[in-house]
């Protein structure tokens, strides 16, 4: 080919170096990566009696019933529980976890956890891809639950963390709650007679 | 002569495909960016089946130790600085503007009211030493000096209703902390309020 004229046309280099570019992304990247928290915290609502007395007393005597259970937690993750009404009733040591607490709430709320069991078979028949159904699903399935779980005849559990007991105890039982679709519980304070019952029975001191 | 032509190689990687991904995850991860907190003390929080996300905004968190000493954490200066104000509005604190903005901006605060002002007016790294290693660290909140509670009011009448409270305490700290936190919580009619837990895989 030839060429027309003198001028030779030189010929640039389209081609621009990324390379510093990259570098610093990737450098704010690790920066972001390591920064941010992707997995919110999880949260248990908890709502708990008023002061007032008038509510305290209503709750007492409902609460004072042969449906009720009452769990004391002691230090050393010891936990001890009896049924029904104080001063007729047996203390008995058991653990934390399915075998321990679970069994024995499981067990005390046998026709709920039935009802339960039923209802999550039923929702599985229903199962649908469309999301819309199964947020309606869902909302329906959160209706009945807490329909069982407040219903006549189920249990109340009365929770009594000793001073020398972790956190770390507490949320353990308020999670067996809802493992157990236990509705109704009050986090109470340990007593005198508490503590003369685990003294006498356990031969236990609670603080 | 029949001679062997190497071809000669480019060395040029084309960076755009990787450029244009790494800009992708930048953007991801800016938009998603939660930062967290600086807290005074690690804490280990116990997990729970329960799956409720915690609210994202106007949330006020009652910080508890393992060695059971109370912090409170904001989740927004401004809304710090209102509660603040509403407690120098009642004179159970006393801090000028110049302090009150740098209160304001602190992450985490747990001292007694009346070291707030001292305490305010030190260095970064003092401020978190003293929250973490001196004794008098921590808001009070027994039954003889309950000054949590007077927190807890101001935050309340500053953030409104749709304030949530949640507690955030380490799997050791001793129930005898939460209980007084929840007495004083309960004295100011609080009853609902959150437990933060992280999420315990299933048995």
């Amino acid at each position: 080919m030839a060429r027309k004229g003198g001028s030779k046309q030189k010929k640039m280099n389209a081609r621009v170096d990324f390379t510093p570019m990259v570098d610093m992304i990737m450098l704010l990247v690790t920066f972001f990566m390591l920064c941010t928290t992707l997995l919110k915290p999880q949260t248990m609502e908890i709502t708990m009696p008023s002061d007032k007395d008038d509510i305290k007393q209503e709750n007492k005597s409902q609460v004072q019933t042969d449906e009720a259970i009452t769990i004391i937690i002691d230090k050393d993750n010891k936990i001890y529980y009896f049924e029904g009404k104080q001063h007729e009733a047996k203390l008995q040591e058991t653990a934390y976890g399915k075998e321990g607490i679970r069994k024995v709430l499981l067990k005390k709320n046998l026709n709920a956890a039935q009802k339960v069991a039923k209802l999550k078979t039923e929702m599985q028949a229903k199962f649908t891809s469309n999301p819309l159904q199964a947020e309606k699903n869902k909302q329906y399935y959160k209706e009945q639950l807490s329909k069982i779980k407040n219903a006549d005849g189920t249990p109340t559990a009365i929770i009594k963390p000793s001073d020398a007991s972790t956190y770390v105890n507490l949320i353990d039982v308020l999670d067996e709650m809802q493992n157990c679709y236990i509705g109704k519980y009050v986090i109470d304070k340990v007593n005198d007679t508490d503590r003369a019952m685990v003294k006498e029975q356990l031969g236990r001191d609670l603080e | 002569m029949g001679r062997f032509q190497v071809k000669k190689q480019d060395t040029f990687i084309d960076m755009t495909p990787m450029s244009d991904v790494m800009v992708l995850l930048l953007t991801f991860f800016m938009l998603t960016a939660t930062f967290t907190k600086e807290e005074p003390v690690a804490v280990n929080v116990p997990g729970s089946v329960s799956e409720i996300k915690i609210p994202e905004s106007n949330l006020m968190t009652i910080f508890v130790s393992p060695a059971g000493k109370v912090y409170m954490v904001m989740d927004n200066p401004t809304r710090q600085k209102d509660m603040a104000m509403e407690l120098i509005d009642a004179d159970m604190l006393d801090l000028n503007a110049k302090e009150l903005e740098a209160f304001a901006n602190v992450p985490t605060f747990g001292t007694p009211l009346n070291t707030i002002k001292s305490w305010v007016n030190m260095e970064g790294p003092k401020r978190n030493e003293i929250l973490t290693k001196s004794p008098d660290a921590g808001i009070p909140c027994d039954s003889v000096n309950d000054e949590l509670k007077e927190w807890v009011k101001a935050a309340r009448k500053a953030c409104g209703e749709n304030m949530r409270i949640a507690i955030k305490a380490d799997k050791t700290t001793p129930y005898k902390t939460i209980k007084n936190v929840m007495n004083s919580l309960r004295s100011i009619d609080e009853s609902r309020y959150n437990l933060i837990t992280t999420l315990k895989s299933g048995e």
